[in-house]
């Protein structure tokens, strides 16, 4: 809790650190329970067979987005200035 | 023939309006303008009228089919949203601008011909950047100058496409285009530079967060989408359009990802989102052209949600950099709440309206067998759910409490946002009635089934997965990101600087060479002609000689003689005699 602050500190359920602990694994299982339907019913594919494998789409979907923070990270470095770039 | 009343001229007529009523008079008229539209584009027949002659061509302001009759409406609900959040505005400027561009952009959709388009496409260009100055800070000042500048060109692109194809077929006829020589593509580059089409986009991501709170939220939805439309009109099917589109979908998630302030994430994807639309032009079929039309819908709706709920963050903060922000939902909870149904709505989550609309367009590329435009545009999906769908509603309204404590935002900028999601929900859980308004016939597409619906959420779900496992890495850094902007900021600069050194280097230079060192010179020897001339003569015959024993002597002698004003002539008479010898021997030669 910040001290400093006058107004009347605002203590929600977010703040308790079990309480993200909950979600977590909430999370989880969230992420267990659309996969596991994959391996009991029978997939269709657009371009190849692969797309029938249970949980493409979410090994599609993680993949996709490291490759993306990865490669925005990356290209961070050449494209990231400091605010005031365009006024010096 | 006049069949019925032209919407725009409730806009125009509404923009005149208020600047003779009071307050609660505008509040109620800026309300009542974009209902009474909506009315009326319901009721409009299908057919061509207002028609009117300029430069001996017949033109027609107001071409009703089902194509513009869907973003009529879209653009009209829109309105009507737009203006209720911002119904606390007591200046009559920003209506004014807001008004005449809203009215602009549906004069560009209903315009029957080349003509026409083209002189709406320059009023939504000019009353927009008011929407931009309105800030009034000196950043918003470049921005709009910016803005306009790019607009302008983009303008004056189409303008000589327009032009030319006029001189090339006779006619003004705005159908749809096959892509070759100069005049289409012209017309094509001036409806990209609208669409923020690499490379001409940062104008987008450079002046939208700039703009006022609620300008901002008026422009997301007219600008890009009048460029949706003419291009789903003009070029549909048009191969190159898959390419801009996939590079815009991906151009759109990577910026987005790397900014800091979260009107300019939500600027970039538009840019994202936009992408998805023109692939689907590209790809052509009814079902892609369709797709793009209710992605169109759908868009602009979770869009100015989103850029609702940044608009109160920023009105009630002043702040909108994401690492300023953060926490703000201990205190905005219903502003968070309307956010976060516009971030999953963008995301294309199920049951909510994006999930109805953007899968179209890649069912559509899927049934012509594009692997690539597949493969790019799901890559896209799972990122825009990374950088609109978590990162907005995250950095903004959870992560690190900055201790700001804001409260919710007035009563009707909530009204504005619950109507909004309100809309997100029901197109995402009922799409019927925006499928049946859809103009490249009938919709034959099935969202819910079992196995789409899982896909999805695997997709969404497990980009979460990666935004939360990667979470250092999308740290929030106080930068900016170079975009194509850089050329024109920093090229700009650079010309004014080169500029700067050739022209005044060379203005310095004639001005010490003809202002200062030849006329003293010419002073100095015009002071005393025959004296000078004398002792030049001298030094010339010591140095042919080689002597220069005799040469202090004879210059005392010459200044003696000078001074005593010993010569049978005076001084000018001497010089009238050289200039005749000089004359004559050119004269001679």
């Amino acid at each position: 809790m910040d001290s400093e602050n006058k107004k009347p500190e605002v203590w929600t359920w977010f703040d308790h650190p079990q309480n993200i602990k909950r979600l977590k694994i909430g999370f989880y299982i969230v992420l267990a329970l659309l996969v596991i339907p994959d391996f009991f019913m029978h997939k269709h594919s657009l371009f190849s067979s692969v797309e029938a494998w249970p949980g493409f789409y979410a090994f599609f979907g993680f993949v996709a987005c490291v490759v993306i923070i990865l490669v925005s990270k990356l290209l961070g470095f050449a494209l990231k200035e400091r605010e005031d770039y365009y006024d010096r | 023939m006049i069949a019925s009343l032209h919407p725009i001229l409730l806009f125009f007529a509404g923009a005149l309006l208020l600047w003779v009523l009071p307050l609660r008079g505008r509040q109620a008229l800026i309300l009542l303008v974009p209902a009474a539209a909506f009315a009326t584009i319901t009721q409009l027949p299908h057919g061509t009228f207002y028609g009117y002659e300029l430069f001996g061509f017949d033109l027609t302001l107001l071409r009703v089919d089902k194509l513009s009759k869907a973003f009529g409406y879209i653009f009209t609900i829109n309105a009507f949203a737009c203006f209720l959040f911002a119904l606390h505005l007591k200046n009559r400027y920003e209506h004014t601008a807001a008004l005449a561009y809203i009215g602009a952009a549906l004069g560009a959709v209903f315009a029957g011909d080349l003509i026409s388009l083209y002189l709406f496409w320059e009023v939504m260009a000019i009353t927009s950047t008011f929407l931009v100055l309105a800030r009034k800070t000196q950043r918003a000042y470049g921005a709009a100058f910016r803005y306009v500048m790019v607009h302008i060109f983009g303008g004056l692109c189409l303008l000589a496409g327009i032009l030319l194809q006029v001189n090339a077929t006779g006619s003004v006829a705005f159908d749809g285009f096959s892509l070759e020589g100069l005049p289409t593509y012209l017309i094509l580059i001036g409806f990209l530079v609208n669409a923020a089409a690499p490379p001409m986009n940062a104008w987008l991501s450079d002046a939208y967060p700039e703009a006022t709170v609620t300008g901002g939220v008026i422009m997301t939805a007219y600008t890009t989408k009048t460029a949706v439309y003419t291009l789903i009109r003009g070029f549909a099917g048009c191969e190159i359009l898959m390419f801009v589109g996939c590079t815009m979908a991906v151009y759109g998630i990577i910026w987005a990802i790397l900014e800091n302030d979260m009107r300019r994430i939500l600027a970039y994807s538009i840019m994202n989102q936009v992408g998805f639309m023109i692939c689907g032009i590209g790809i052509g079929t009814a079902m892609a052209l369709n797709g793009a039309v209710s992605h169109a819908f759908a868009h602009i709706i979770y869009k100015a949600l989103l850029w609702m709920s940044a608009g109160a963050v920023l009105y009630l903060t002043g702040k909108s950099k994401c690492t300023d922000l953060g926490g703000l939902y201990k205190t905005m909870p219903l502003t968070m709440i309307f956010g976060t149904i516009g971030a999953l709505a963008i995301s294309s989550f199920p049951f909510l309206s994006g999930y109805t609309t953007k899968p179209m367009i890649i069912y559509a590329g899927v049934n012509e067998g594009l692997f690539w435009v597949w493969l790019i545009l799901e890559i896209a999906s799972a990122g825009v759910f990374l950088h609109a769908g978590i990162k907005f509603p995250y950095f903004v309204f959870f992560a690190k409490d900055n201790g700001l404590r804001p409260g919710e935002p007035p009563k009707h900028m909530l009204v504005a946002m619950a109507f909004l999601s309100f809309v997100c929900i029901f197109i995402g859980v009922y799409p019927q009635p925006l499928y049946d308004i859809l103009p490249f016939g009938a919709v034959d597409y099935h969202a819910y089934t079992f196995e789409h619906t899982l896909n999805q959420f695997q997709l969404l779900m497990f980009s979460a997965l990666a935004f939360f496992m990667l979470l250092p890495l999308l740290k929030r850094t106080e930068t900016i990101s170079i975009d194509t902007d850089w050329f024109y900021r920093k090229g700009g600069k650079l010309f004014y600087f080169g500029c700067d050194k050739i022209f005044n280097g060379i203005n310095d230079f004639a001005a010490r060479v003809f202002g200062q060192t030849v006329p003293s010179q010419l002073t100095r020897f015009f002071s005393d002609p025959s004296r000078n001339v004398q002792k030049y003569l001298v030094q010339m015959a010591a140095e042919a000689t080689g002597d220069d024993s005799q040469v202090k002597r004879r210059n005392k002698e010459i200044d003696h003689r000078t001074k005593a004003q010993a010569y049978p002539i005076g001084g000018g008479v001497f010089l009238a005699v050289i200039f005749l010898a000089i004359m004559s021997i050119l004269y001679f030669i």
